[in-house]
């Protein structure tokens, strides 16, 4: 027998086995721990994907027209170049601070979205009988009601996680400081008359007390309660006359061709008339036609449905699925409560958003005035979509690897006055 | 707290799936399995069909010279929808602004633009509410530029090319009625011609009486169709693709401009004439017919200029033109009266109960006695102006147009006249001989001429006078409850005419016999009865059309005067009339009228007529044909309320015969009598 070991046996690890290699600072920043590896890099390559696309149809959509009055055709494409970049810019920009941080600043970025809103009811320019606009020097405009819905998430979040209680569920107490908090701001808007974002407003509050953990029946009494709210606003005729026929038209476009009906015909027609393929970017008839109305902004989606068909329009509402869907994994791996709240409200906002937007050009929806996020012409709703994803990889990014515990520890009782100081020095 | 959070979370996914898969579903539906649908509807949704209008042809006379022309203008249009539409004061105020700018009145632009709905009435807008309605044609390009380039300004106006139509009246000549007119189609005949109703063709103006009517299928040519993308606002991107207008068809008459104009003149002159007088003649009508059926000239007393139905009719323009509100007295120029007016043709008849009575069997070469006065069922009837002449011939009685003696050949032939059939009532009684050669004569029916207007005058045949009493002794004139045997004259007519209205009597026959009483012709069925006399007995369907030439020169379509029937008179007793009819204008009742016409150039033969009736004055009818040997023209001239035809209708004819044959220091119309062949017309200039 032989025993012992072999000639040519184990002399212990190779030489540079422990040895540390050499990586480029690329690779370790998204090596595992890394610091880029915090981010969602798919989200931003899918935010700034869908921002470019919206960017590609806007021009697709006001090419023609500006072509044919003899004014400049890239005159859209360059603004809206313009907004995607400041916005990619304010993402990161707001990736970078710490979602705790922000909290903290939370009453003052409420407090300031409030004054927005009654800005605009102030000095607000009048466009199809909404005040939904306040005019900056440089020929700039700013659109309140886009900020309102980052406003809310922050307020509410804070509001619903404030109190961290024994079993996890916000007091009554809580949630109605939530709604008293939102409320401001949801009739504001509805006093512009922005009645689409009123209803994410309202959505975005209802789902984010949902998620929060109230108990079960609270969710049924507060469905009772919408219902309730629904019937009594088509019952007492709170809505104005106009606003109840957009709301309903949808139904049966073609009984209304020359009214309320006709955009939402037109709209669809413009989609279906797409087909598989679409007719090919700049060669939509709807689109250099004129016939439907917002083409840019609102009805954005016509222009994909009719100029890049079936095709288009999938990759677009997957693009879209996929924003939500990160932002419910962000929601998810959150820290805590407040973190947790921010990037569920931001979910709903982006899905519920999209869904009416889509759903209105192909008529499964009413005829609101609300932009398709990231693809919409219009630099507000630009930056403040931006701003939540921003908003997303922060509360992605500070995610501690301790979970819970790390933000248990986290000090709320002094937010306010550090808040206040940091927010004025860093401003 | 977190994971209960969490799990919650899982139902937003639940519900981010659901709406993705609800988003998918949709579009999938819409885009991939509905899209032709929407397709076809996009396609519907962004192009229109432009109808383009077609240059309507051209009415030429027998030389080639346009009566009528059609161009294409530039037209100014309202559509009041679209300006009601847009302007809170139903368009007044842009109403306002575009009045002076097409140089009319506030009122007259107003007036054109209103519908014609219950209650009122021309000028109006005979179309739909929703067509553009023309308001001026040939404006200037700055105009219309004006218009055009301020659209904020002028909301549903436009100004467009379109046709409109000119009338050049060559050597005066102006068949106004012959013509007829042009008027924007109604919704009633669009439905019934199956036009469609989009772009221009409420615009199209279609023939609404004489040739413009008779030929207008013909004349309109071929709207194309122009298939334009279009964006929201209606704006025109672009041709897609069409076919173009087909300009109509040329229509080359047989009139003759020169001859017209000195047919219109004789008519005019002759209407003088009898006003100077001291008679009515407000109406009257004279035509030239060539023996092959042809007519060279055919005038209506009075007539109007044709450019009035251009650019709007007004109310007062369309009162004149049929004699409606207070405008009674006009005459009613828009009535053709050579095919329309139907008048007592008097003596001129004579040649019919001639031809009637030699079939009847009575001799061509006897004497027949012409008293002063004939007793006839107990009524008294005089020769007219005449003293009594003893026996003569019937040539002699057509020469010296003694009335008696056919007073007594229309009482012998109504006793052998199968005399119980004239007091049977019923719708079948037989004809009587007399009247069955009148209509055998083409009178008492249509002749069949290529216009759509025409009367059929009246043969008092037993079957009309069954229905003239069936309609007037219980209703229409209601005899029975209006005549009374001890009133007035007219009531002691109708008590009579009540009692037995359907009976031919004696007293009719008699006087029906000289072309009176019941009888009632058109002129043109005069002019053609006398074309039959004069080619030997061939009764023709006039015609004033030649021949239809397209757009291009190319022959489409030649129009010939069609024979009706070959009259049932022998030869023989033809050239026996038309001898007779020579000598009324050498020794004759026309002979003063005729005093000093060149007859050895030119030989005219011919028939006085003077009809009276009961409470007016006489017609005046001069029928003659010329050449009396190889007659190639026939020319009446019949004048209601003027007077004797000798004084009246026979100095027209001869100023008509002089004009055409240029006697007595007129110049030729027509040397020899002879119509131009067809003319070839150049292609139409594009």
């Amino acid at each position: 027998m032989t025993v012992g070991l072999p000639s040519r046996g184990w002399a212990g690890p190779r030489t540079g086995t422990f040895a540390p290699r050499s990586r480029s600072a690329l690779a370790r920043a998204f090596a595992k721990g890394g610091i880029a590896r915090s981010w969602d890099w798919p989200l931003i390559l899918v935010a700034t994907g869908l921002s470019v696309l919206g960017a590609i149809l806007v021009w697709a959509a006001t090419e023609p027209q500006l072509r044919a009055a003899g004014i400049n055709p890239h005159y859209y494409l360059e603004k809206a170049a313009i907004w995607a970049f400041g916005g990619l810019i304010l993402m990161f920009v707001v990736a970078c601070i710490d979602y705790r941080r922000i909290r903290r600043w939370t009453p003052w970025l409420y407090g300031l979205s409030l004054l927005l809103l009654l800005a605009v009811l102030a000095h607000g320019q009048s466009v199809n009988g909404a005040k939904a606009w306040i005019a900056l020097p440089g020929g700039f405009q700013v659109e309140p009601s886009e900020f309102a819905k980052l406003g809310l998430v922050l307020s509410v979040a804070w509001l619903l996680s404030r109190r961290q209680l024994a079993d996890g569920r916000p007091q009554l107490r809580d949630v109605a400081l939530a709604v008293l908090a939102a409320a401001p701001l949801i009739l504001l808007v509805e006093r512009e008359p922005a009645l689409g974002v009123m209803f994410v407003l309202l959505v975005m509050l209802a789902g984010m007390i949902v998620v929060s953990g109230i108990r079960l029946y609270w969710v049924l009494g507060l469905t009772a309660a919408v219902t309730g709210g629904v019937y009594a606003v088509a019952k007492l005729h709170l809505l104005k006359g106009y606003q109840l026929t957009r709301l309903t038209s949808f139904l049966h476009p073609e009984q209304n061709i020359a009214g309320v009906g006709y955009n939402a015909l037109q709209a669809k027609i413009a989609v279906a008339s797409g087909g598989m393929h679409g007719q090919g970017l700049f060669h939509g008839t709807f689109t250099g036609g004129n016939f439907v109305p917002s083409v840019q902004t609102d009805f954005i989606f016509t222009v994909a449905g009719e100029e890049l068909g079936f095709v288009g329009c999938a990759v677009i509402v997957a693009l879209l699925s996929f924003v939500v869907f990160r932002a419910i994994r962000a929601a998810q791996i959150a820290d805590d409560m407040f973190g947790l709240l921010v990037a569920a409200g931001i979910a709903i906002w982006f899905g519920f958003q999209t869904f009416v937007n889509v759903g209105m050009t192909i008529g499964i929806m009413p005829i609101t005035g609300l932009p398709l996020p990231f693809i919409s012409y219009g630099g507000s709703a630009i930056f403040a979509d931006m701003i939540a994803i921003g908003l997303l990889q922060s509360v992605r990014r500070h995610h501690s690897l301790f979970g819970e515990q790390a933000s248990r520890t986290e000090p709320t009782r002094v937010a306010g006055r550090d808040g206040v100081a940091t927010v004025r020095s860093r401003w | 707290m977190i994971p209960r959070s969490r799990r919650r979370l899982f139902g937003l996914y639940v519900i981010a799936l659901a709406m993705l898969v609800a988003l998918g579903g949709r579009l999938w539906y819409l885009q991939v399995l509905d899209t032709s649908q929407y397709k076809a509807l996009a396609a519907v949704n962004q192009t229109r069909t432009v109808v383009v209008p077609a240059v309507r042809g051209m009415i030429t006379d027998d030389t080639g010279q346009p009566l009528v022309t059609n161009q294409a203008s530039l037209t100014v249009s309202v559509n009041m929808m679209d300006l009601s539409q847009t302007t809170t004061d139903d368009g007044s105020a842009v109403l306002k602004r575009l009045a002076p700018l097409l140089h009319m009145s506030d009122k007259t632009l107003s007036e054109k633009v209103r519908l014609c709905t219950k209650g009122v009435s021309q000028p109006c807008w005979t179309g739909s509410p929703y067509q553009p309605i023309p308001v001026a044609e040939n404006v200037s390009d700055k105009v219309a530029l004006q218009i055009m380039e301020e659209p904020t300004q002028f909301p549903g106006v436009t100004a467009q090319v379109q046709p409109v139509v000119d009338y050049p009246m060559p050597d005066g000549a102006n068949p106004a009625q012959v013509l007829g007119y042009l008027q924007p189609i109604t919704q009633a005949e669009m439905a019934q011609d199956h036009i469609p109703e989009t772009g221009f063709a409420q615009d199209d103006l279609v023939g609404q009486s004489g040739l413009e009517a008779q030929y207008n299928a013909e004349l309109t040519g071929k709207p194309g169709t122009q298939i334009v993308s279009v964006n929201a606002a209606g704006d025109v991107l672009g041709t897609v693709g069409g076919t173009p207008a087909q300009t109509g068809d040329t229509l080359i008459t047989s009139l003759n401009s020169k001859v017209q104009a000195v047919v219109q003149t004789a008519l005019n002159d002759a209407v003088a004439r009898s006003r100077a007088e001291g008679n009515s003649a407000d109406q009257g009508a004279a035509i030239v017919e060539t023996t092959t059926g042809r007519i060279v000239a055919m005038a209506s007393y009075p007539d109007y200029n044709p450019n009035v139905w251009t650019n709007g009719i007004s109310q007062s323009e369309v009162n004149y033109l049929f004699g409606l509100g207070g405008d009674s007295g006009s005459g009613e120029p828009a009535y053709n009266w050579a095919t329309q007016g139907q008048y007592a043709p008097g003596s001129t008849f004579k040649v019919t109960s001639t031809a009637a009575a030699v079939a009847d069997g009575y001799s061509l070469y006897g004497l027949y006695n012409c008293p002063a006065s004939v007793n006839i069922d107990g009524h008294t009837f005089i020769n007219d102006g005449n003293p009594s002449e003893g026996d003569m011939t019937l040539q002699e009685a057509l020469i010296q147009s003694c009335d008696t003696v056919y007073y007594e050949l229309g009482y012998d032939m109504y006793q052998t006249d199968d005399p119980a059939a004239n007091s049977v009532l019923s719708a079948h009684a037989p004809t009587q001989k007399m009247q069955q050669m009148e209509l055998d004569w083409g009178f008492g029916n249509y002749t069949g001429i290529d216009l759509p207007e025409e009367s059929t005058g009246t043969i008092p045949t037993r079957q009309w006078l069954y229905y003239m009493w069936e309609d007037n002794a219980h209703k229409g004139q209601d005899w029975c409850k209006n005549g009374n045997a001890n009133g007035s004259y007219v009531q002691q007519i109708e008590y009579d005419d009540c009692q037995d209205g359907w009976v031919w009597e004696p007293g009719q026959a008699a006087i029906a016999a000289i072309g009176q009483g019941y009888i009632t012709v058109t002129p043109l069925q005069l002019t053609n009865a006398y074309t039959a006399l004069a080619n030997g007995g061939t009764l023709y369907a006039p015609k004033i059309g030649e021949a239809l030439v397209s757009a291009s020169g190319k022959l489409v379509q030649k129009i010939n005067p069609t024979v009706t029937r070959h009259l049932p008179v022998s030869s023989t007793t033809l050239a026996y009339i038309r001898n007779a009819l020579q000598g009324v204008v050498t020794q004759g009742t026309a002979a003063g009228a005729f005093a000093g016409f060149p007859l050895n150039q030119v030989c005219v033969a011919g028939k006085t007529g003077t009809a009276q009736i009961e409470g007016a004055v006489a017609t005046s009818v001069f029928a003659s044909f010329a050449p009396c040997s190889n007659p190639k023209l026939v020319v009446v001239v019949m004048v209601p309320d003027s007077g004797y035809g000798a004084d009246v209708a026979a100095p027209a004819v001869r100023q008509i015969w002089d004009g055409i044959f240029g006697l007595e220091g007129h110049k030729a119309a027509l040397p020899g009598g002879n119509l131009p062949a067809i003319p070839t017309l150049k292609a139409a200039k594009k």
